[in-house]
């Protein structure tokens, strides 16, 4: 454990690094790709559309990604804007189609009714629509997370800092216990992004749980006549 | 007074819900639209507060044409309670109560002591104000559904099979319930079923629909079974058998009264004119 306890400074700062790399990611492939599974799920047309195109997108190869993208929008190639740009895209591909199946998940009398009661098109989205498709997003926004911190990694081969460095480093320097060192610190990194996944939606689906749970049901005027 | 003129609506490919559809809901009172499955009376019912546009005709709630009133805006001042009660499962009991009216900018602890208020009104004991929906029977979602319906203090309630969801026993004792809130209240009640002993126990006034929305007969529940105005109505009402053809019996004695299937199903105490003049029976 040698390396490891003489190197703890490195390790931290390129988990760091790579926090601050996947943070924005995970959270710029939801906001992005919300939107657009509603679409997919409102308009029966646009939804093979959109989910092919948005499938499409996990196919391209990282590493060529990571070349053309400085080209195509003129960052320089050491940019962490281009990690963040290339692996939001990752997201998106696999976060669309979590998005629109959570939205088809959405009771439709639900929907009906909050329009019934009153509810106008942006507050019935934000009010009703999105909490209710919540514990899908949650689910596939978890994927995201994990597969974003895993491919955060790739970005070490461009030189950017992350733990993906400490691999880099490891394979040509031949310290082996760099190497394992990196991947544990991926995962633990992973599982602590998953785990804060988990309890901010905990905080924001109080709901979710306790129906889930069912507590035992009230007397009532029924119950007792 | 709800008035339909005319009104029909037609789907882009070419089916008709509803053709040429006219009929006068007076204030206060309850009618009852009741048919079978595709007779267009859900649709008739969310043409009140604009939920479905009619293709033709007018709809107006005391002379004004709804087509003219902004539909959000129309539907924050309509009740509207439907089967599996709608309610927004994320919500708390006491803020699906208050939902509506903090639409209408009432303040939220204003909103919430009002929803207590309601839940009293319609029955529900206030330790539910903070389950959730799921956590409630189905007969105590739908007493959450009516006091929802109530938190604006609207003069028109919709519902739309509010009670078909239910366990007979719980939907006696909710119709019993919605008879005594309608005495309260004096409500404008548009109710929707296709059980035609619901409508007759609910409705002052019931209107019969054939498929399409063809009014079969239109009239208190004591004009239908008086006098069915056709086939279809008395076959619907089943005014020819079972526990409506009723027959007087003489037994020991006294007049007892049996149905179409020759069941005893009371004894004969004399007219309602003599119950009105505190005669026998009173």
């Amino acid at each position: 454990m040698s390396w490891v306890s003489s190197n703890l400074g490195v390790i931290a700062a390129s988990a760091l690094a790579h926090a601050a790399l996947s943070a924005p990611t995970v959270v710029l492939s939801f906001v992005l790709s919300v939107p657009i599974g509603w679409l997919a799920h409102r308009y029966r047309l646009t939804r093979g559309t959109l989910l092919a195109v948005a499938g499409v997108l996990y196919a391209i190869p990282s590493i060529p990604l990571f070349v053309i993208l400085p080209i195509v929008i003129g960052t320089s190639a050491r940019s962490p804007l281009n990690v963040v740009i290339a692996l939001t895209l990752y997201g998106i591909a696999l976060m669309v189609r979590s998005s629109a199946d959570a939205f088809d998940a959405v009771e439709r009398d639900v929907v009906d009714s909050a329009t019934a009661v009153g509810f106008a098109g942006m507050q019935r989205f934000f009010r009703v629509e999105l909490p209710l498709a919540g514990p899908v997003l949650l689910a596939g926004l978890r994927v995201v997370s994990v597969s974003t911190v895993s491919l955060v990694t790739v970005s070490g081969v461009l030189g950017i800092p992350s733990l993906g460095l400490l691999f880099t480093d490891g394979f040509q320097r031949g310290i082996t216990e760099e190497i394992l060192a990196g991947i544990v610190a991926t995962v633990v990194l992973a599982l602590l992004f998953d785990v804060l996944l988990v309890l901010a939606g905990r905080v924001l689906m109080p709901w979710a749980r306790a129906t889930a749970r069912r507590a035992p049901r009230a007397r009532t005027r029924e119950a007792r006549a | 007074m709800i008035e339909f003129r005319h009104v029909s609506k037609r789907y882009p490919d070419g089916t008709s819900a509803v053709e040429d559809f006219s009929v006068v809901i007076p204030s206060r009172e309850t009618t009852v639209l009741v048919g079978s499955s595709g007779c267009g009376k859900t649709t008739l019912l969310r043409m009140i507060n604009r939920m479905v546009d009619p293709s033709s005709g007018s709809v107006a709630i005391d002379g004004e044409d709804v087509a003219h009133v902004d539909p959000v805006r129309l539907r924050r001042r309509i009740g509207y309670v439907m089967q599996n009660s709608g309610l927004l499962p994320h919500r708390k009991v006491i803020d699906n109560i208050a939902t509506v009216p903090m639409l209408n900018g009432v303040p939220r602890a204003q909103a919430r002591a009002r929803a207590l208020e309601l839940m009293d009104t319609v029955g529900l004991d206030r330790s539910l104000a903070d389950r959730y929906p799921a956590q409630l029977s189905g007969g105590q979602q739908q007493r959450v559904g009516v006091a929802r319906g109530l938190a604006v203090d609207p003069n028109i309630l919709l519902m739309d099979e509010p009670f078909g969801a239910v366990d007979p026993i719980v939907r006696a004792d909710l119709q019993r319930e919605l008879l005594r809130l309608q005495r309260d209240l004096g409500k404008t009640v548009v109710f929707v079923t296709h059980d035609i002993d619901e409508a007759f126990l609910l409705g002052h006034q019931v209107v019969i629909l054939q498929k399409g929305g063809v009014v079969a007969q239109r009239g208190t529940p004591r004009e239908i079974l008086a006098r069915p105005a056709n086939e279809f109505v008395a076959s619907f009402i089943g005014a020819d058998r079972g526990k409506r053809a009723l027959r007087v019996a003489r037994a020991d004695g006294v007049d007892v009264v049996v149905d179409g299937d020759g069941r005893p199903a009371g004894v004969l105490v004399g007219t309602e004119e003599d119950a009105a003049a505190g005669g026998p029976g009173s």
